[in-house]
Parts: C-alpha cells; sequence; structure tokens
C-alpha cells in the first residue's frame, strides 16, 4: 500500500477477556482517503473507532500512525490523539463552553497555540459551515445538527491526520442530517482522511472511496462502494443490505 | 401555640438574651470549622475514590459507611468518653469539631461523586480524542459541569450540618441547646426558654436557606446559557 | 496481662442490656415510621394534588420542619407539652410525637416527587385504553410510585434510626443510658469499659443501618436498570 498514514494489524479486542467484540483487525488507511464502515448493531464498529482513538485499550495488535507503531508512554497517547479527531454520536460539546470556546479550548491548551490566531481560524470555520453567528451562544441553544456541525470544526481545528465520525448523524431529526452531511461531503472533497461509521446508505455510497463491512467483529468485506452496494459477495452482507432497503424505505 | 396561658416574661427575655447570642456564636463557629474541615475531608476523599488510590480507597469506602450509618449523638459519646480511655483526651470543642467533621466529611464527599458522576462519560472521552490530559480534563471539563450538580447538594449539607450541631451539648459544650436545658431547669422558664431556642434556630438557619436555595436557583437555570428546559 | 477491658461486655447480662436498650430507641424509630409512613402517603397524595392553598400551607410545614433541628422539636413537644398539659408527657410519647411530624413531612414529600415523576403519558395512555380512573391508579399509577418510592424511603428508615438516638437527651432509658449505667457500675474494676460500650454501640447502630443503607442502593439501582 502507498503512505498509508493509520494502520492496525491484529487488533483484537474484548470487553470481558474472552468474547472478543473485534477479531484480528488488520485495516490501514491512506492519505486523503475516506473509508466508511458499516454492519449490523453490536458489530464492533464503533468498538473500533474507539480504540483508533485509544478510548479503548486493546488486547493484542498494533496501531500504527504514519508507519511508527504508537508508544504507550501518557505523552505519546496524548500527542497521537491530537492527531486523531474524533466526533461522537451526540451529546459532546462542553455545555459550559460556548461554541467559540469550545472549538478553542484544545488548541489553546493542548497545541499552546496563540489564542487570536486559533480565534481567526475558527471564526473562518464556522462560517465555512454556516455557524458564526453562533458563535457566542451556549451549545443548548443549538439544534442538534448546529451542535454536530460546531462539533466537527472543534475536531478540524486540530488540523487532525485523520478523523473519526462516530454515528454522527445517529442521533438527529431526519431535517438535520442533510446539513451535517453536506460538512462531511465537502470535506471528503478536500481530501481529509476520514473513518466513518454510518448508518446512512446513501451518503455512504457518495462520500466512500472504500467501504468495509464489519460483522461479528471481522472485516467480513472490503471494496469499493460500487462493488459493495450493488452485489456484495457475501451473504450476510446481502443481508443486512436487504434489512436495510426495507427499513429505510418504511421511513 | 400552646393555648390562652401563654404569657411571656420578656424581662427574663431580655435578661437572658445574651446567653443566647454567646450559645449561638459558639454554634456559628463550631459549624464553621466542622463545615470547612468537612469540605476538606469530602475534597480528599472524592480524589482517593476518583483516582482509585489502593488501599486508601478501601478505608475511605469504610469511613463512608461508618460515617454515614451511625449518628452523630453517638460519634460524639465515643469520642468523649471511649477516646481518654485510649489516651487521647479531647475537650468538649475538639469532640465537637472532630465530631462534624467525621459525619460530614462523607456527606460532601457524596457530593462531589454526585457532581462527578453527573457529567456523561462522552464529555471526559471527547476531551481526551482532543489531546487533553486526565488533568486538563478533570480541571476544565469535569469540574466545572460537576459543580452546577455538587453547589445545591452542598448546600444541603451546610443546613443539615448545622442542624446537627444541635447534640452538642451531649458532650457538654455550652450550646443554644444546653442553654436552653438550663434555663428550663433552673428557673422553670419553660416558654421564653424554648422561644427564645426557636428564635435563634431561626436566625442562623434562615439566611442560609434562602441563600442555598438562590444558589441553588441560579446554578440550575443561569448556568451555560440554559433557559430552563433540559 | 494488660487489662484490655473488653470484658465488660461479657460480664454478667451486659451484652443483652445493651441489645434491650437499642431495641427501645429502634422501636420508637419503627413506630414513628409507620405513622409516619401511613400519614405521609395521604400528604403526598395531597400535595401533589392542585389545591393551591392546600399546596402552600403543606409547603410551610415542610420547611419548618425542614429548617429546624429535630431536637429542637423534641424539646418543644417534651418540656412545653409538660408544662401546659399539666401531666408529664413521657419521653417516648414525646418522641413518637416529634419523629412522626417530621417523618410523615419528609416521607409525604418523597410520595409528592414519586407521584408527579410519573409522566403524563402514562396517564393518557392508560385513559386511552379504557381504564376507569380507579384501575388505571390501581394498576398503572401506583405500582410505578411504589417503585420509586421504595428506596428513599428505606433510606428515610436509616434517617430515623439514627435521629431516635437523640431521645437520650430527652430521659428514655435506651442502648446509651443503659451503657451509662453499666459504666458507672463497673467504674472501679473496669476504668476501660467506657471505650468498649461506646465502641458498642457505635458499633450496633452501625451494624442496624448498614444493611438498610445497602438495602436502599440496591433498590435504586434496580430502579435505574
Amino acid at each position: 500500500m502507498g503512505d498509508s498514514i493509520l494502520k492496525t494489524v491484529g487488533l483484537t479486542k474484548s470487553f470481558d477477556g474472552k468474547n472478543p467484540v473485534l477479531k484480528d483487525i488488520d485495516f490501514s488507511i491512506n492519505k486523503g482517503e475516506v473509508v466508511v464502515i458499516i454492519g449490523p448493531s453490536g458489530c464492533g464498529k464503533s468498538t473500533f473507532l474507539r480504540c483508533l482513538s485509544l478510548l479503548e485499550n486493546i488486547d493484542s495488535g498494533e496501531i500504527l500512525l504514519a508507519g511508527k507503531p504508537i508508544g504507550l508512554d501518557k505523552k505519546d497517547i496524548h500527542k497521537y490523539r491530537e492527531k486523531i479527531g474524533m466526533v461522537f454520536q451526540s451529546y459532546d460539546l462542553f455545555p459550559h463552553k460556548t461554541v467559540l470556546q469550545n472549538i478553542i479550548l484544545a488548541p489553546v491548551i493542548v497545541q499552546k497555540r496563540k489564542k487570536e490566531e486559533v480565534n481567526r481560524e475558527a471564526e473562518k470555520l464556522l462560517e465555512r459551515v454556516g455557524l458564526l453567528e453562533k458563535k457566542n451562544v451556549y451549545p443548548r441553544q443549538l439544534s442538534g445538527g448546529q451542535k454536530q456541525r460546531a462539533a466537527i470544526v472543534r475536531s478540524l481545528i486540530m488540523n487532525p491526520e485523520v478523523l473519526l465520525l462516530d454515528e454522527i448523524t445517529a442521533a438527529l431529526d431526519p431535517e438535520m442530517v442533510r446539513e451535517v452531511l453536506q460538512v462531511v461531503l465537502e470535506l471528503a472533497k478536500e481530501g481529509m482522511t476520514m473513518i466513518i461509521v454510518t448508518h446512512e446508505m446513501n451518503f455512504a455510497k457518495a462520500v466512500a472511496d472504500r467501504v468495509i463491512f464489519l460483522d461479528n467483529g471481522e472485516i467480513a468485506e472490503e471494496e469499493t462502494p460500487q462493488e459493495f452496494f450493488e452485489c456484495p459477495k457475501t451473504e450476510r452482507a446481502k443481508k443486512f443490505l436487504n434489512t436495510f432497503d426495507y427499513e429505510t424505505s418504511k421511513i | 401555640m400552646w393555648g390562652s396561658d401563654v404569657i411571656m416574661d420578656y424581662g427574663f427575655m431580655a435578661e437572658y438574651a445574651l446567653m443566647y447570642v454567646k450559645a449561638a456564636e459558639l454554634t456559628i463557629k463550631i459549624s464553621a470549622y466542622g463545615i470547612i474541615g468537612a469540605f476538606a475531608v469530602g475534597l480528599i476523599c472524592c480524589l482517593i475514590k476518583e483516582l482509585k488510590i489502593p488501599v486508601l480507597y478501601r478505608i475511605v469506602q469504610m469511613y463512608i459507611e461508618l460515617s454515614r450509618n451511625t449518628p452523630l449523638i453517638i460519634q460524639l459519646f465515643f469520642l468523649y468518653f471511649g477516646f481518654p480511655k485510649m489516651g487521647i483526651v479531647l475537650s468538649s470543642r475538639s469532640c465537637g469539631i472532630i465530631g462534624l467533621i467525621f459525619l460530614g466529611g462523607s456527606y460532601m464527599a457524596e457530593a462531589f461523586r454526585t457532581g462527578i458522576d453527573s457529567v456523561p462519560n462522552v464529555q471526559r472521552e471527547s476531551a481526551y480524542s482532543l489531546g487533553m490530559t486526565k488533568r486538563q480534563t478533570f480541571l476544565r471539563i469535569i469540574i466545572p459541569q460537576a459543580v452546577a450538580t455538587s453547589v445545591p447538594v452542598f448546600c444541603a449539607n451546610v443546613i443539615f450540618l448545622i442542624k446537627e450541631t444541635s447534640v452538642f451539648s451531649a458532650v457538654a459544650l455550652a450550646d443554644l441547646m444546653y442553654v436552653t436545658k438550663d434555663l428550663i431547669g433552673l428557673y422553670y422558664k419553660t416558654d421564653e426558654a424554648l422561644l427564645m431556642l426557636v428564635i435563634s434556630y431561626l436566625i442562623i438557619l434562615l439566611p442560609i436557606s434562602f441563600i442555598s436555595s438562590w444558589i441553588e436557583r441560579r446554578v440550575r437555570y443561569a448556568g451555560f446559557g440554559n433557559t430552563g428546559s433540559v | 496481662m494488660q487489662d484490655l477491658g473488653i470484658q465488660v461486655l461479657f460480664e454478667g447480662i451486659n451484652f443483652e442490656r445493651l441489645l434491650k436498650g437499642l431495641w427501645i430507641s429502634l422501636k420508637l424509630g419503627l413506630i414513628s415510621m409507620l405513622f409516619s409512613v401511613i400519614l405521609g402517603l395521604l400528604l403526598g397524595c395531597v400535595m401533589a394534588g392542585k389545591n393551591r392553598i392546600i399546596k402552600f400551607l403543606c409547603r410551610v410545614y415542610l420547611e419548618i420542619v425542614r429548617i429546624m433541628p429535630q431536637l429542637v422539636l423534641l424539646f418543644l413537644v417534651y418540656f412545653g407539652a409538660a408544662k401546659h398539659f399539666g401531666a408529664d408527657i413521657s419521653g417516648e410519647t414525646a418522641a413518637v410525637i416529634v419523629f412522626t411530624f417530621w417523618g410523615t413531612a419528609e416521607m409525604g414529600d418523597l410520595v409528592r416527587s414519586a407521584l408527579i415523576s410519573i409522566p403524563k403519558h402514562q396517564y393518557e395512555s392508560g385513559y386511552s385504553l379504557g381504564l376507569s380512573k380507579l384501575q388505571l391508579y390501581v394498576n398503572i399509577i401506583m405500582p410505578q410510585t411504589f417503585q420509586r418510592l421504595l428506596p428513599s424511603a428505606v433510606n428515610l428508615l436509616t434517617r430515623m434510626i439514627k435521629t431516635t438516638s437523640l431521645v437520650v437527651l430527652i430521659g428514655v432509658v435506651e442502648v446509651v443510658k443503659v451503657g451509662k449505667q453499666i459504666i458507672d457500675a463497673s467504674r472501679y474494676d473496669n476504668p476501660k469499659a467506657a471505650l468498649w460500650i461506646y465502641g458498642t454501640i457505635f458499633l450496633l447502630y452501625f451494624a442496624v443501618c448498614y444493611p438498610i443503607s445497602k438495602l436502599s442502593s440496591a433498590l435504586e439501582r434496580r430502579l435505574k436498570v
């Protein structure tokens, strides 16, 4: 593979020490690539992202950033997390800080950048996602979609090497899903490296360079979105896509 | 309150009002020391529990259970009458303060913990995923949010602890109850003594109660641009 | 051999006497709790109701009880009533009156908050199923209220038991008084009796309250699941 930016080798994770949620995952993403991970609930896709951002300890295997295994020293972990951005399903803006304060907190205290400079960059980014006029507002006064756009900006301003998006639209009302996904699509166009867990199949089709179908803690399929959505190879993926179409068509 | 035959001897009340003022001063002083101490003990216990420091964690756990499941008056008796037999002689005053700290520490620790537990885990995780250290996360993300939940509990604890000081007469502290009992015993001025007792406690507790409900409203409604609904 | 003094607990029927003394405070606590639960259930229903004047009066009652130390209330009844109703009111009676007065207010407030915490749609879906008001309360509202109420009511019981320790200050012969008698009786042959007696009383209270508060938190956890 070319210039792999983030890579896992034999990553295994279990919560009880017995039944692995993730089994021996070999995964790699190149710079500028967008990988979408889909799969039935409980298949381990969120856990995978959480392992990648080191929120979970892994049982065995390795995570490599730009070809180098990551250290287990506290400092290394913080340095690594700085470079890997993560946006959660919901409720992750800090409620006691305004939108702007939320965004500039980490660049100022973690990256020790100058406040004025960060402020300027934050405003630029907020403008791009259409939230500039909300910069001095507290998260509670935002809609779900606005919150998620602000959360994306909060990760972006750290200039992450890779951005992890964990079902960021799952808790949103349908009419707000679009505005958030639009932002992600634009990021993809600009060459942002992203790993996305989502249930929005149309969005997955549109944004992904590569689709990974995770089932029962294993990578069951891995191919381009065209291949995957039109003729999935495994029975399990076919079944999954069928139930999915059925569910979405009902809505 | 007790029927029509109550005629207060105001002269008597005026004469002995000073005793109540002194007693109230004592109550307030001991409460203040006790509450500050309890706050410190609570904070330390909470940190030990939060950081899961191996042996201390167990000790704190045991202390909290002991303190919460025994009455203050029994704790005081043990301190005042039992401890001297181990060679530790404590004055009434020290007994009162230590007793209050022993009791209050666990309540304060729980107040801290309630606050910390009320912050959703995803807050911690987002901070970590932005590269923030444990310390930064705790100080900048967890604590400010925990305060909103903890402050009302602290206020309630303060009132609770001041009320609990009413048992100090049991270890011969000349507090409000002590003075009242004295006046009833010596002069049989029951109504006057009881009235002054009630008034004294109202003067001490009402302002604190008002202040705490004011604080509670502020942290609940004014915080973080919240307009009242969650 | 160094005399530890622990034998004071096992001399004659000393330990049994202590337990009997403890039972006296516990009995007062349990009786007051029983009255408080019955009256508190009624009060809570009234407080959850719509009548503003009654609600206000209940609020005042609750605030008075909350702001006054229980010992002050105990003094008011014990000394005040003794003077004005002529007859000496026993410490036990005063204790039951005061602790019921206090417990009813606390229980009432617990019942009220349990009642109002039942979401409105529970009522609505009950009615939309065609249940009568009585059926609704018996089958839907009361069981849920009871479930929510149980942990805090059990918790109130430990507070009640801890509070009954105050009765020693109005002359009721309970565990502390018995302890003092034992200490006095063995003053010369066992100078360390106070340590063991008060230590034992301390642990006895713990032994009673700890299981109850564990039960309360277990019930609470079960509620959350």
